[in-house]
């Protein structure tokens, strides 16, 4: 071993370090579910993160060539089971477009309204599961508070509190009861307030910003190679957001709708002077970044809401009605991505003419914000890995579906 | 995209290795020889009136009728596709590629058919070309770490094919 050291100051020169294998889950708090992390680390420098993936899959893709359309809508539920209706919308739209179909007036703000609000919990959860990342328990308690109320709403809306199966292909199942949309406004008007304490508990608080400014960088041309989508891809700076950019019959569903796409331009974000101003230590593309892009989002998605209510309250006609599970879909193939919370959903859809689909495909936006995990971690330390990770806010059960 | 006249000039520059379209289809599709597929994504992706730098999704997809009255029927012959659906965050349009690949190389049944890898054009292929290996049973020429990825690394077969039947019985576990 080492000679005698007489200078005290370079004992760090003489401890060897060795390369090493960690393995960080599948049961690891801050992996989000079951995600297991193989790090190859160097003293505490990491150099490779290798995630395994597949642990919650149980071939989704298989079970819907055997079942007709509206049946397979309980299965996308449980892909991102944080924003089930986001999920249900895109098949539902999918199976939509392949049958030229276009859902009424109402049913078209109800979506909106739906999935926005659905956006609003996701990003709640998101925002409360990062803070846990790092170690602060208290913003995940405020965030399942407020959380909890969306659930309430969604529970009178369709009897379910996780996995709704509410809008179906044809419309939705059943129209809003009475007096929904005012509890709706009601929230609406007791959230905004709150999203400030938001902001002082995680986005301006100094250790925050401290563990999350600086790291994990991604640059706009690596998002977009990587394929990566949603905030992570808007944290990078990148402009695009299929409610703007998307296909025809997704972006007619916020026709008529005001809303600017959240991203930096040329160093600001849309109305930032009503948020906590950027921290200077924050590089474009960091975790910081794609947190806040968040955190906009949900005032984004309020605003939506409110505009959602207006227009649905004064729309005539029907909400839409469910598809027969035994019509025969016309045939053909067609592809469709919507914006999810998490990032862009796409469905492919493959028919021969037969009430059940020949082949459905679900690409799923967390399983390519996921692939660029090992690029994001390398050369980071092993404390960040989490900070990084959570950054990119996935859901295993849609990476796995 | 891809109007008439975009197949035109494609077929112009590629000749041969274009080797069908189908323009009435809801999504239009331009179908890919295997051995042009890697020239043509690389045209797609740099040409600056083009510039697919974003890949959405591929998908493989089988074709192949298990029950015998419904294949005497079908109007193809059994093979599988692959699908690449890209789209360009500059000029925010989309295009569809289609390859059409034999089920077995030389069929031969266990033999997987092979097409070349896209990852040096996209790095989203890298995983996506995982689960198409995983899960439909095509092996992608050049990709660097072609493993499993969603099933067990000891797992047989490949799910996503229509002849595929789930084993018995895996480590001990009841498998239908």
């Amino acid at each position: 071993m080492s000679a005698v050291v007489e200078d005290p100051r370079i004992i760090e020169f003489d401890v060897r370090t060795d390369e090493m294998l960690v393995n960080m889950g599948p049961q690891h708090p801050s992996t989000h579910g079951v995600l297991r992390l193989v790090l190859r680390t160097d003293g505490e420098i990491v150099s490779e993160t290798v995630p395994h993936i597949g642990y919650l899959h149980r071939c989704a893709e298989k079970i819907g060539e055997n079942l007709t359309p509206r049946q397979w809508i309980p299965y996308t539920d449980r892909m991102d089971y944080l924003a089930a209706m986001n999920m249900n919308l895109g098949w539902a739209l999918t199976v939509e477009k392949l049958m030229g179909y276009r859902v009424p007036e109402r049913g078209r703000h109800l979506r909106v309204l739906i999935t926005e609000l659905n956006r609003i919990a996701s990003h709640l959860v998101g925002m409360g599961a990062y803070g846990l990342d790092l170690g602060t328990f208290s913003p995940f308690l405020y965030a399942f508070r407020e959380r909890e109320k969306i659930l309430d709403l969604f529970e009178e809306a369709c009897g379910a509190r996780l996995t709704y199966s509410y809008l179906t292909p044809g419309g939705a199942t059943a129209d809003l009861p009475r007096g929904w949309l005012k509890k709706c406004e009601d929230f609406l008007d007791e959230l905004d307030p709150i999203i400030w304490e938001y902001h002082t508990l995680l986005t301006s608080n100094s250790i925050f910003v401290k563990r999350t400014t600086g790291i994990g960088i991604l640059s706009p041309q690596m998002a977009i190679d990587f394929g990566t989508s949603g905030p992570v891809l808007r944290g990078s700076g990148v402009d695009h957001d299929m409610r703007r950019d998307g296909e025809e019959i997704y972006t007619s569903l916020y026709e008529g709708y005001a809303f600017e796409v959240i991203c930096e331009r040329d160093g600001h974000y849309p109305r930032d002077h009503a948020y906590p101003p950027v921290p200077y230590e924050a590089v474009l593309g960091d975790c910081w970044h794609r947190f806040y892009v968040r955190m906009l989002e949900v005032v984004q998605s309020i605003d939506l809401c409110r505009q959602a209510i207006d227009r649905y309250s004064m729309s005539s006609g029907s909400h839409g009605e469910p598809i027969k599970l035994t019509t025969k879909l016309p045939k053909g193939e067609c592809y469709l991505e919507t914006e999810c919370p998490k990032g862009q959903m796409g469905f492919y859809l493959v028919s021969s003419g037969e009430s059940i689909p020949w082949r459905v495909r679900a690409r799923s936006s967390s399983f390519c914000n996921l692939s660029v995990a090992n690029t994001l971690c390398r050369g980071c330390l092993i404390a960040d890995i989490p900070a990084i990770v959570g950054s990119l806010d996935i859901v295993m059960g849609e990476i796995d579906r | 995209m891809a109007g008439t006249g975009f197949l035109e000039s494609l077929k112009a520059t590629f000749g041969a290795k274009i080797s069908g379209a189908n323009l009435d289809n809801l999504d239009p599709w331009i179908e890919v020889t295997p051995d042009g597929l890697l020239e043509v994504c690389r045209y797609l992706r740099d040409e600056p009136s083009l510039l697919f730098d974003y890949l959405s999704c591929i998908s493989g997809v089988d074709y192949l009728h298990t029950d015998e009255k419904k294949a005497a029927k079908s109007e193809w012959q059994p093979h599988s596709e692959v699908v690449y659906h890209l789209f360009s965050m500059k000029h925010k349009h989309s295009l569809v590629l289609k390859v059409m690949l034999p089920r077995w190389k030389n069929d031969k049944p266990g033999e997987l058919p092979e097409l070349p890898s896209v990852v040096d054009l996209w790095s989203t292929a890298d995983w996506h070309e995982r689960e198409v290996y995983d899960l439909s049973g095509i092996f992608f020429k050049g990709h660097p770490n072609l493993r499993r990825i969603l099933c067990p690394e000891d797992w047989v077969g490949h799910p996503l094919r229509k002849d595929y039947e789930m084993p018995l019985e895996y480590h001990g576990i009841r498998g239908r």
